[in-house]
C-alpha cells in the first residue's frame, strides 16, 4: 500500500480541557484506508519533525485526531483552526488486530491513551467493556462517547470521578465478572505493564499501543526504537512500522 | 538539458542522492515515488555484525533541525547482502553501501565483502558520532582516517567515497589525508555533535545524552566545509548537511559539490528530492544553463 501525504482541511475543532483537543480532518482517500490503531504523522509549520498522532475515529471521509499539548510542537498544532489545513502523512503503523464483532473485548485506556480505543468501541459495541483512567475529573475525555457505544467504566487517580484508583483495579473487577477474548490497551507505560501482567495471569491475549519519539514514520530512519523480544532474543523494533500495536508478551514494558 | 554527473567513474542520472541513515535500504521512499527518480541512494550504515543501536529516545527537535542518536542499528553485512540488496536488483539508480566498523580490520573486512557484491559504490563512514568504538574516532584524526582508507583500498576496486565528520578543527587536512590514502571521492558533512535538555526533568532529551545535529541549521557549516574541501582536493566532493530546497543544492554545487545528498528534509516532506529536481530544472531553463556540470565550483570568492 502506498503512503499518502497532503494538506487537508480541518473541518471541526473541539477543546476538551486546558490541554486536550479534537480535530476532524477531511481526507477521504486516507480516511478510507485507515484502520483502528493506526496513526498519522502531522507536520507543524516551523518544526522539523512531524508529530505522530493516533487516529481516534474514522469514516470514509474524515479522520478524527485527539491530542494533548505536550510541548512546543503540539502547542502550535492546537492553535490551528477550522478552515486551516493540516499536512498529514498516513495511514501509518499496523493497527489493532481485528476479531469477529461478537468477540468480548476489553478496552483499557489511560489519559491521552484513551482516544485510539474509541474506534474499537464502535466496532465491538456492547461486546466491549471500556475501562478508562484519568488523573481527575477535570482531565476526563470522551467518556460520554464511549458510553454511547459500549459498557464504560471510569477510574480517577484521586477519586474525583468514578472508581477511586487505577485502570488495573477496574480490569480485575471486570475479569471477576467473566472472561474476555482480548484486551486492547493504550496509555502510560506503568499502566500498560500493569494491564499486561493481569492479562498474563488470566491467560488473555493482550495488545498494547505504545509511543516513542519519532521522525520519518515509515521505517526509514529507525529512531522510534522499542524493546521487544523475538525468538527469545531482545531487539529494538520500531514503533512506526512494527507497531504502534504490539503483543504484550512481545514488547518489554 | 543535462543533469548527469560522474563521480569516480560512476554515472548518476542527476546529482540528487538520498543520505545514509535517512532512507533505510531504499524501499520506504519508493512507496512515494520510484527510486529511479533519484541519482542514487546511500543506504543505511552497515557493520560486520548486526547492531541493535542505542536505547530510545533517539531523536529530538532542535531549532531548524534535529538530533539523532540511532547508533548504527543495522542487520549486519550478511543479512544486507542476502535479504536487502537483492530487492534493489534491476533498479535504475546508483546504489551506495555505507560501511562502518569498530576497528581498521573491520573496515577492511567490509570493503572485502562489498567488493564481491553488486553494489555500485562504497561510502566509508568514518564519521558516525553515535557509536562508542570506531565511527567518528577515525574521522577526527588524519592518520587514523588514512589507515582506514588504506586498508579498505587494498580490499576493493569499487569506487570508494569517504564520508567526513565536521567535528574537527581542520576539515581540509582530513580530506587531504583520505585523498592521499586512495579515496576516490569525499562526502561531507556527517552530523554535528549536539545536545538538548528537558528543563522540567533536567534530563537530556536523548538517552545517549548527545547526538548528531542535522537539518537546515547546519547548512551554512556544511557549505563552508564543502567549499574548503573542494578547493583543496582533486577528487570529487559530494555535499550534504541541511539541504532542504533546490536553492540549497545550487549553492552546494556552486561551492564545488559534484552531487548532493538529502537526509533530514525527507522527514518533513518525503517529496523533497522530487521538488528539488523540478526546481533545479526550472532554474536551469530560466538561466539558460544546459549542463549542470557548468555550475560546479563556479563560486566567485572575494
Amino acid at each position: 500500500m502506498a503512503y499518502l501525504q497532503g494538506s487537508f482541511p480541518i473541518i471541526q475543532k473541539q477543546q476538551f480541557n486546558s490541554d486536550t483537543y479534537s480535530f476532524y480532518i477531511r481526507c477521504p482517500e486516507m480516511a478510507a484506508q485507515t484502520v483502528p490503531g493506526q496513526f498519522v504523522n502531522l507536520k507543524i509549520p516551523g518544526f522539523s519533525l512531524r508529530r505522530p498522532i493516533s487516529v481516534c475515529q474514522r469514516d470514509d471521509e474524515v479522520l478524527r485526531l485527539v491530542f494533548q499539548i505536550r510541548g512546543e510542537g503540539t502547542k502550535e498544532l492546537a492553535a490551528l483552526e477550522p478552515g486551516m489545513k493540516a499536512d498529514l502523512l498516513g495511514p501509518l503503523g499496523n493497527g489493532f488486530p481485528q476479531l469477529p464483532p461478537k468477540a468480548k473485548v476489553i478496552l483499557a485506556g489511560g489519559g491521552i491513551g484513551v482516544p485510539p480505543l474509541l474506534a474499537l468501541a464502535q466496532v465491538y459495541g456492547r461486546n466491549a467493556t471500556a475501562l478508562l483512567g484519568f488523573r481527575n475529573k477535570e482531565s476526563l475525555i470522551l467518556e460520554g462517547e464511549f458510553a454511547a457505544e459500549c459498557d464504560t467504566r471510569v477510574a480517577t487517580d484521586d477519586g474525583s470521578f468514578g472508581y477511586h484508583g487505577f485502570v488495573t483495579g477496574l480490569l480485575e473487577r471486570r475479569l471477576s465478572e467473566g472472561p474476555a477474548d482480548m484486551i486492547f490497551a493504550c496509555g502510560p507505560l506503568a499502566m500498560l505493564k500493569g494491564i499486561a501482567d493481569i492479562a498474563e495471569k488470566n491467560q488473555i491475549p493482550c495488545k498494547v499501543s505504545v509511543e516513542e519519539r519519532m521522525a520519518c514514520g515509515i521505517g526509514a530512519c529507525l529512531v522510534c526504537a522499542c524493546r521487544t523480544v523475538r525468538d527469545g532474543k531482545e531487539i529494538y523494533s520500531h514503533v512506526c512500522t512494527d507497531g504502534p500495536v504490539f503483543d504484550s508478551r512481545e514488547v518489554v514494558l | 538539458m543535462n543533469l548527469e554527473v560522474k563521480i569516480a567513474g560512476v554515472t548518476f542520472k542527476n546529482p540528487i542522492i538520498l543520505a545514509s541513515g535517512c532512507c533505510g535500504f531504499g524501499q520506504e521512499y519508493d512507496k512515494f515515488y520510484p527510486m529511479e527518480a533519484l541519482g542514487g541512494l546511500s543506504l543505511k550504515g552497515l557493520t560486520p555484525n548486526e547492531r541493535q543501536g542505542n536505547p530510545p529516545p533517539r531523536v529530538a527537535e532542535t531549532p531548524s533541525g534535529m538530533l539523532n542518536s540511532v547508533g548504527l542499528q543495522n542487520p549486519g553485512i550478511d543479512a544486507f547482502l542476502e535479504r536487502e540488496l537483492p530487492n534493489l536488483a534491476g533498479r535504475d539508480t546508483v546504489k551506495i553501501a555505507n560501511a562502518a566498523g569498530a576497528t581498521v580490520e573491520e573496515y577492511a573486512y567490509m570493503a572485502q565483502r562489498l567488493d564481491a557484491s553488486p553494489i555500485d559504490m562504497i561510502e566509508a563512514n568514518i564519521s558516525c558520532p553515535n557509536v562508542k568504538q570506531g565511527g567518528a574516532a577515525f574521522g577526527t584524526d588524519c592518520s587514523m582516517a588514512a589507515q582506514v582508507v588504506t586498508a579498505m583500498r587494498k580490499n576493493t576496486t569499487k569506487p570508494l567515497m569517504v564520508k567526513l565528520s565536521p567535528n574537527v578543527t581542520d576539515i581540509v587536512s582530513i580530506a587531504k589525508s583520505v585523498e592521499d590514502a586512495g579515496a576516490d571521492a569525499i562526502s561531507l558533512i556527517n552530523t554535528l555533535l549536539g545536545m538538548r535538555i528537558d528543563i522540567s526533568t533536567r534530563r537530556p532529551v536523548l538517552h545517549q545524552n548527545v547526538g548528531g545535529l542535522s537539518g537546515p541549521a547546519v547548512f551554512p557549516i556544511a557549505l563552508r566545509m564543502v567549499w574548503q574541501v573542494a578547493g583543496a582536493v582533486k577528487i570529487p566532493v559530494v555535499g550534504l548537511g541541511g539541504i532542504a530546497k533546490w536553492q540549497d543544492v545550487i549553492e552546494m554545487m556552486i561551492a564545488g559539490a559534484k552531487a548532493v545528498q538529502i537526509g533530514a528534509a525527507l522527514f518533513g516532506d518525503p517529496f523533497t528530492p522530487v521538488k528539488i529536481l523540478e526546481g533545479i530544472q526550472q532554474w536551469m531553463e530560466q538561466k539558460g544553463i544546459s549542463d549542470i556540470n557548468d555550475i560546479i565550483g563556479s563560486v566567485q570568492p572575494y
